[in-house]
């Protein structure tokens, strides 16, 4: 049975996601980070999946459908931010009024 | 065998996730998600989910890294110096992610046994097999109907109302990402 394994990959890759998202600072890196994140949920939900049955592969599929959802929103807003600022840098990113 | 190819597949996950979050260029970073990806497709695979092999592959490794692709390019980035944060900042993140990575990997001593055990909670019942019917339906669903009728059975009964809200969230992020990302409003 690979679950354990599969288990322990996901953390894995959580953690690098994780790790991406904290050292980094071009807003693209960040954001794919974030992807890495969800592909690493999607490996765990996966793993349970073949121990519990449909469910969780179904689940993946949702997941995978917000991931673009919000993969286009996400760089749009991107796209509006570095028109203002002309820079995707996060550290130059900090008014909330713009 | 299956072993094997899991380790190989596994190691070329985990190695080009810490190329992508280590490559200065973005594009750089965006072809080593894409391998990390690809590399994710073949686990699936191996964990019995082909469905969401071939989806991973078109979808992820596909259409959402195209889109990334095309706003670096259409950013023109890529000609500025390492945006890696400075020691001070990195190297606590690098503890944080070491600790979380720990406390995850624990995970790893979870075996298809003790979760059925959780599930029950009686030390009889702890055969994976008896506890969980859906692996076992799941199986014989596939064998009947083939990979896509196993997927699209539950889908579209079960998950159905799900699955048509879905349908209304990517209308939202389609009209959302138009409005935000259009020049003047």
């Amino acid at each position: 049975m690979l679950l354990g394994p599969a288990l322990a990959v996901s953390a894995i890759l959580f953690a690098i996601g994780v790790l991406g998202v904290l050292i980094r600072r071009n807003a693209i890196v960040v954001f794919m980070c974030v992807e890495l994140m969800l592909n690493a949920v999607n490996l765990t939900l996966v793993a349970f999946a073949n121990v519990h049955g449909m469910s969780g592969q179904i689940i993946v599929f949702f997941v995978m459908t917000v991931a673009a959802a919000e993969a286009a929103v996400g760089l749009a807003i991107i796209i509006a931010i570095f028109r203002h600022v002309r820079s995707v840098d996060l550290t130059n990113i900090n008014l909330l009024k713009g | 065998m299956l072993l094997a190819l899991f380790s190989f597949l596994s190691a070329v996950a985990i190695a080009a996730a810490l190329m992508c979050i280590t490559r200065k260029n973005p594009v750089a970073c965006a072809i080593w998600l894409v391998v990390t990806m690809a590399s994710l497709a073949g686990l699936f695979l191996l964990l019995g989910s082909e469905f969401l092999a071939v989806i991973q592959v078109l979808v992820y490794a596909g259409a959402i890294m195209v889109l990334f692709i095309f706003v670096i390019m259409l950013l023109n980035l890529g000609t500025e110096s390492s945006d890696i944060a400075r020691p001070a900042v990195w190297i606590p993140g690098v503890v944080l992610a070491v600790v979380l990575a720990v406390e995850l990997v624990t995970l790893r001593l979870y075996s298809p046994e003790r979760l059925a055990y959780e599930f029950t909670r009686t030390a009889q019942l702890t055969d994976p097999a008896q506890v969980f019917p859906g692996a076992a339906a799941a199986r014989d669903a596939s064998l009947q109907h083939g990979v896509l009728g196993a997927v699209a059975e539950p889908l579209f009964t079960q998950w159905l109302i799900p699955f048509e809200l879905t349908s209304v969230l990517l209308l939202a992020a389609i009209v959302g990402a138009v409005v935000v990302a259009k020049r003047k409003v």
